[in-house]
């Protein structure tokens, strides 16, 4: 090629890419500078914000342990939600492989579903059935003489979970569900006639080549569930908040934008550092099966 | 006494007969081959065998116990997939040490069967490889090693080398054969390419929509097809018309200009195998025009068109001068060298 057509070929890239990164730039690239930056600026109660470099809030976050404790909380439930979506969704992806066409397409869609319904919708059905004395299974189960007060699940990290796991499912049950189609179909055959029993076959030969899949599946569901915000402010409020829901009400409630904006800044930088670091461990980890 | 005995074994999948009515006594350290071409129940078969289907009717015996009441890991067979389904997340040594540990196989033992299994495949020095890492000529070897390590009590192979190059695909079958011969196991081998049920096994079973067509040596299945189905699947055959012209006595074969005394037990309009390259040309028989001819090395190949429809003739490049395209010739062959069926060609 030559060195005029070089230069041709690369305008020609720029100007069919530059629409979409101009996009990029102006709706996501700066307005995050600019959340870093407001992170570093003064506030006041009467004053308002004051663009001076300062690192008063940093410094609030890192001694106060209110903030300690709220950014705990939030990975904690992230964490919780993560095992529970990856031991329940991983079998589910299994049998799901295994079910012959019509049924799969069917299950497929019912795993599906929780996308196809506004978070919000999904998250108040929950407290529809669990929400205090008036929650319908609480109701049921209390009529019935099984429970004497109701099942504790608005306000509290249990709930919360149940609730985010409900919504990540999707994620980790076809990030298992992509690893499964990689697998030969005769793999199990193989290790069954070679002597290994199911629990073996699953334990030895299944499990290892899925890993891949749950990790990825699990890195999707963990960094949602701990920037997740709807689910948190339904079933948690203001009386269980967790980092997404803390920043909303620095910005919205106390109106302290660069404190808000520091929470924003420490949980985007702490989820990518999370997510990148157990990235490149999972792909070192399983080079053999990602090949 | 056979060693491994199917009876009768039929396999249905809803209304659908995959297998039907399929009897076959295998020998011990015999070498047969199920041939047929795709969707003919052969793989069906072979999976009945390893226990990864039940068969609906029939039995199947190994040494006189009966192996459908036995479940699929506790067979002891060993199998070598068409895609070979090795364990991606395991070294080949790992992969064929799996069959021992299930075994409970010690430790030291263990070691040295597998580096033996390898050696014998020739893949020494490649124990630590993953198989991702092997050409698809290496892992079909470790999928035989992996197979032939746990000392099955027979070797079944599902295609084993339909994902390989023709060139190594050769290599691959002498060499499984030598390896066959020098451990003795008696072995099933799926295929649909007849030059590798030939030129591998004792016995050809040739199979076609789930019933067996013939069973026989690969000569036997060649030189003598028991139907028009086995003719036309193992090799090239012209098939051609004929009467039986009862005017004459004895009675006689006709072909066109061609003819022959007509064998016993013929009646009304019958069918002339003949292979092509037992065809010759002479100066009497069946009248052709050579329509194309295609020099291929070693041979000619000549496309006619005959009295009784097209006919290929195979000549070896002998050196003789051969006819040009246009001439026009006699094809004639030796009554021995063709196989006559009642009924009309289909």
């Amino acid at each position: 090629m030559t060195a005029a057509a070089a230069e041709r070929n690369t305008s020609t890239l720029w100007a069919l890419t530059g629409p979409a990164l101009m996009l990029f730039v102006g709706v996501l690239l700066i307005p995050l500078a600019m959340t870093v930056m407001l992170s570093f600026h003064d506030w006041g109660q009467y004053k308002g914000i004051e663009p001076v470099f300062i690192l008063k809030n940093w410094h609030e976050i890192a001694t106060d342990p209110y903030y300690a404790e709220m950014f705990w909380r939030t990975f904690r439930i992230a964490i919780l939600t993560t095992l529970l979506t990856a031991v329940l969704g991983a079998p589910e992806a299994y049998f799901l492989n295994r079910m012959s066409g019509r049924w799969k397409s069917f299950f497929l869609l019912v795993i599906l579903g929780p996308l196809l319904i506004s978070v919000v919708a999904r998250t108040l059905g929950w407290a529809l059935l669990f929400g205090g004395n008036n929650g319908l299974v609480n109701k049921l189960l209390m009529s019935a003489g099984l429970i004497r007060f109701p099942i504790p699940f608005m306000f509290t990290e249990t709930g919360m979970v149940v609730a985010l796991a409900h919504v990540m499912m999707p994620f980790m049950v076809l990030s298992v569900w992509a690893a499964l189609q990689r697998l030969d179909p005769q793999i199990e055959n193989a290790a069954l006639s070679l002597g290994a029993g199911p629990t073996t076959i699953i334990r030895r030969i299944i499990m290892p080549q899925i890993m891949p899949g749950v990790l990825s599946g699990a890195i999707i569901v963990f960094s949602l569930s701990a920037s997740a915000f709807a689910t948190p402010a339904i079933i948690g409020g203001r009386r269980l908040k967790v980092a997404a829901t803390l920043a909303y009400d620095e910005f919205l409630n106390t109106l302290n934008w660069p404190l808000g904006a520091a929470v924003a800044t420490l949980l985007l930088a702490a989820l990518v550092l999370i997510v990148v670091g157990s990235n490149a461990l999972i792909e070192r980890r399983y080079a053999e099966v990602f090949r | 006494m056979a060693y491994l005995e199917l009876e009768g074994v039929a396999k249905q999948f809803g209304a659908q007969t995959v297998v039907d009515d399929f009897s076959l006594a295998v020998g011990k350290g015999e070498f047969v081959s199920f041939l047929g071409p795709s969707g003919c129940g052969k793989t069906t078969t072979l999976q009945m065998i390893a226990g990864f289907l039940d068969p609906t009717r029939g039995a199947i015996r190994l040494e006189g116990k009966d192996l459908t009441a036995i479940h699929p890991a506790k067979r002891g067979l060993g199998i070598v997939f068409q895609s070979y389904a090795l364990f991606p997340h395991m070294t080949a040594a790992e992969n064929v040490a799996f069959g021992l540990e299930m075994r409970k196989v010690p430790r030291s033992e263990r070691a040295e069967r597998v580096r033996a299994a390898l050696a014998m495949v020739g893949l020494a020095g490649y124990e630590d490889r993953h198989p991702r890492r092997m050409s698809g000529g290496q892992q079909q070897r470790v999928a035989l090693a992996r197979a032939l390590v746990i000392k099955p009590s027979v070797l079944l192979l599902d295609e084993p080398l339909s994902n390989l190059d023709a060139k190594l695909r050769e290599e691959m079958q002498i060499e499984l054969r030598q390896i066959q011969r020098t451990i003795g196991t008696t072995t099933i081998l799926v295929t649909h390419d007849q030059n590798e049920a030939m030129s591998l096994s004792d016995r050809i079973v040739v199979m076609s929509q789930g019933r067996i067509e013939q069973i026989g040596t690969p000569q036997d299945t060649y030189e003598r097809p028991a139907s028009a189905f086995v003719s036309q699947f193992l090799g090239k055959t012209n098939d051609f018309a004929a009467t039986i012209d009862r005017a004459a006595t004895p009675a006689r074969l006709v072909a066109g200009s061609w003819s022959a005394p007509a064998p016993a037990g013929l009646d009304g309009p019958a069918t002339i195998s003949v292979r092509p390259e037992r065809i010759g040309f002479g100066d009497a028989g069946l009248s052709a025009k050579i329509v194309t001819r295609i020099f291929q090395g070693n041979h000619w190949l000549f496309q006619c068109e005959s009295e009784c429809g097209p006919a290929i003739v195979i000549r070896q490049n002998d050196g003789e001068r051969q006819p040009a395209e246009g001439d026009a010739v006699r094809l004639v062959w030796r009554p021995e060298d063709m196989s006559v069926r009642n009924g009309a060609a289909s």
